[in-house]
């Protein structure tokens, strides 16, 4: 085993050097999803990124609090950055957020102002709370919109301690009658006593959307390019069989007491590696610099696994039939693109009718199935028919591609 | 002391074509032993089935006392090989190389990590471990392969032709190294087309033709084989059909053996000194301009001639 694993690790990292296999593994279907992207202007879930984040407020308070917020949120500095819509029904606002139409809600709440700057001697018994609802698929665009939020907040806190202090001094300095400052200082002791406890209140309230929301077109494009690629990426590590076989090392592994099966199925756990190397870097890549939700991790990581190892199946077969490391390349680059038609990699869907029936046999069309039930909050429970059907695929294609091996003697001199 | 190689009786046929036609020899422990013959002698043949690489058709050998048919695992833990092309990973550095070969055959950890400095001392590479493969020389990268067979301390090296199409210097360098590894205490099993090579290396030759053992000794034992015969080669310019001449020379009494070779002429004759007038007046009345003529001593390229009518390099 510890052998199968070290000419798998070496594989991988002759591979991961080859900078000519590395752009077409790697950078190639990451440029073509982020062109997808922003040719369809589909990241997050519709939104045309940090620009024009749209934002609906629902200002109930009506005074002038509320009033500045929303001052504050439509003024021209932030109007390149925010998009700002109003609407007096909090419950209207939410579903249109429920339905992905917006990042934000804010629900400014009747009272506000009038909860952070008690009016004559009433002191509000408690503070009235601006909230804001945030699209769980815009993690980033809500945010921007609670950082302007919370920033009007804290400036609003700042100026009223500031005239409390103010007011303090005036008294404190004699400034109002002698006759009423046994009373004044009483009374805003007592305001002063109320607020302080106010001051601890005026917090911003948020929440997210617990929808299960429809998956943006990037979450089916994205796995179809990966899938698409992978299959060149197995047909790559199958041909390193031939390439070593034609340049000796094959000959010379042979010659080690490592026997041929080992060397055999380390070949195959090295295609194996660097399939999932690939799958991997590229999920994570565009989870991070796409903000792409790929769904639950333990579920993905079986779908990876899976699919990865239908796939090796199909780069070892390319292997074992073929006799030439040129013809590996020539076929492997006919597989990929037949494999990504026949099974929807380029549409991000299975396709209908024959095709799509002929696409039951890529490791492309149950892939894509697994990555779209993901998008839609699928868990493991829900791809077993996906892993199992990968997983059979895997166990006829290296059967097959071992028997061929054996009986074409490519593990001989 | 029994050999650490016995072959017996090795037969390997590929359909009807009899690559390696019932060999048999020994190789004793410390011994550098040639085997020598053309292209195509079934010298690569015999190693291959020596490294268990190929399933002989029919006889066997005896590595250490292991069986290559039934012991082959006991076997490759004996051997080391250089083959005669690099076979490294190019993307991988001399250190990388060397650990993952270290690996196949066994070594780990410490005692891996310790080898591969002392080999890349050994192949004076210790300072460019860390560059990939691919930026070095020819002969650097043959410095590599032979350090690879080295690795786990064989007790047999295989070196395969392993200075077959390089550069004098590198071969100097390799012909050095052999010497060196013999000197502590390596035993050898060396392949070559190069008579001079068989002749500075090694204990004993062993020369082969079309898949047989024809001869196998010590350098003085094969050349008694032609007794005090001498070599003449006689250098005639290319382009030019020797035949008319050849089968003149073939005529004398004075000359044993005539063949052809490289724009030359090799004679066996018994005394050059005798031999050279009548042969040189023959080319004269034909019309052959000969350049200049080589009188050799007996050696194995007029053993192998004496033995197989052909030059070493037919």
């Amino acid at each position: 085993m510890k052998k199968i694993l070290q000419i798998g690790w070496k594989d991988l990292r002759v591979i991961f050097r080859d900078r000519a296999a590395l752009i077409l593994m790697l950078l190639a279907p990451f440029a073509l999803t982020l062109g997808m992207g922003l040719v369809t202007g589909s990241f997050g879930s519709g939104s045309s990124g940090l620009s024009q984040v749209s934002v609906i407020v629902v200002n109930q308070d009506q005074n002038t609090l509320g009033n500045a917020l929303v001052e504050v949120l439509k003024s021209p500095d932030l109007s390149k950055l925010l998009a700002v819509e109003e609407n007096s029904d909090s419950a209207a606002a939410r579903a249109l957020l429920d339905a992905d139409q917006t990042a934000a809600v804010v629900i400014i709440p009747a009272g506000f102002t009038d909860s952070v700057i008690p009016q004559d001697d009433q002191a509000s018994a408690v503070t009235a709370q601006i909230e804001i609802y945030k699209n769980p698929s815009r993690l980033i665009s809500a945010g921007v919109v609670q950082s302007i939020v919370e920033r009007f907040i804290t400036e609003v806190e700042t100026g009223r301690i500031g005239g409390q202090v103010a007011v303090a001094q005036l008294i404190t300095n004699g400034l109002v009658p002698p006759d009423q400052a046994a009373q004044a200082g009483m009374e805003i002791g007592t305001r002063l006593a109320n607020e302080r406890e106010n001051l601890k209140t005026l917090t911003l309230v948020t929440s997210e959307a617990s929808v299960k929301e429809e998956p943006s077109f990037m979450m089916y494009i994205a796995p179809g390019f990966a899938l698409l690629f992978l299959m060149y990426t197995v047909s790559l590590g199958g041909k390193t069989l031939l390439t070593e076989r034609q340049e000796g090392t094959l000959t010379r592994l042979l010659t080690t007491p490592t026997g041929s099966s080992q060397v055999l199925v380390g070949k195959m756990t090295g295609t194996y590696m660097i399939g999932l190397a690939q799958m991997t870097v590229l999920i994570l890549a565009s989870a991070l610099l796409l903000q792409l939700r790929w769904g639950n991790p333990l579920a993905l990581a079986i779908l990876l696994l899976t699919a990865v190892a239908g796939a090796t199946g199909w780069g070892m077969l390319l292997a074992a039939v073929s006799r030439r490391p040129g013809e590996v390349s020539a076929w492997g680059m006919a597989m990929t693109l037949l494999f990504g038609l026949v099974g929807g990699s380029f549409f991000g869907g299975t396709p209908p009718g024959l095709m799509g029936i002929i696409g039951m046999v890529t490791p492309n069309y149950w892939g894509q199935i697994g990555f779209n039930t993901l998008a839609r909050g699928g868990d493991v429970q829900d791809l077993l028919p996906v892993y199992a059907a990968l997983l059979v695929m895997a166990a006829i294609l290296l059967t097959i591609s071992v028997i061929v091996f054996r009986r074409k003697g490519l593990l001989q001199r | 002391m029994a050999p650490i190689l016995e072959v017996q009786n090795l037969v390997k046929k590929f359909g009807d074509h009899t690559a390696v036609d019932s060999i048999s020899f020994n190789i004793q422990e410390g011994e550098v032993f040639s085997l020598l013959g053309p292209n195509g002698a079934g010298k690569t043949t015999t190693i291959s089935m020596l490294s268990c690489l190929l399933e002989p058709t029919s006889g066997d050998a005896l590595i250490g006392g292991n069986s290559i048919t039934n012991k082959q695992l006991a076997v490759k833990e004996i051997i080391g090989i250089v083959p005669q092309e690099i076979a490294l990973y190019d993307e991988l550095s001399a250190r990388e190389n060397l650990v993952f070969w270290g690996q196949m055959y066994g070594l780990g950890g410490t005692a891996l990590k310790t080898r591969v400095n002392e080999v890349l001392e050994q192949i004076g590479l210790a300072d460019r471990a860390k560059d990939k493969i691919k930026t070095y020389s020819g002969g650097m990268k043959r410095r590599v392969n032979i350090g690879v067979g080295l690795l786990h301390k064989p007790r047999l090296l295989y070196m395969d032709e392993p200075t077959v199409g390089i550069d004098p210097q590198s071969r100097r360098n390799i012909l050095d190294s052999v010497k060196d590894l013999n000197k502590a205490g390596m035993t050898v099993l060396y392949t070559t087309h190069y008579m001079e090579e068989a002749e500075e290396l090694s204990h004993r030759v062993g020369i082969i033709d079309h898949g047989k053992m024809i001869a196998t000794g010590t350098q003085k034992e094969l050349t008694q084989l032609v007794g005090e015969n001498e070599t003449l080669r006689l250098h005639i310019g290319e382009e030019v059909d020797v035949q008319p001449l050849v089968t003149a020379l073939q005529e004398l009494p004075e000359v044993i053996k005539v063949t052809t070779g490289d724009s030359m002429i090799v004679l066996i004759v018994p005394e050059a000194s005798d031999a050279l007038p009548p042969v040189l007046g023959k080319a004269d009345r034909l019309g052959y301009k000969i350049r200049s003529v080589d009188i050799q001593e007996p050696n194995l390229e007029a053993v192998f001639l004496q033995l197989t009518g052909r030059a070493l390099r037919d």
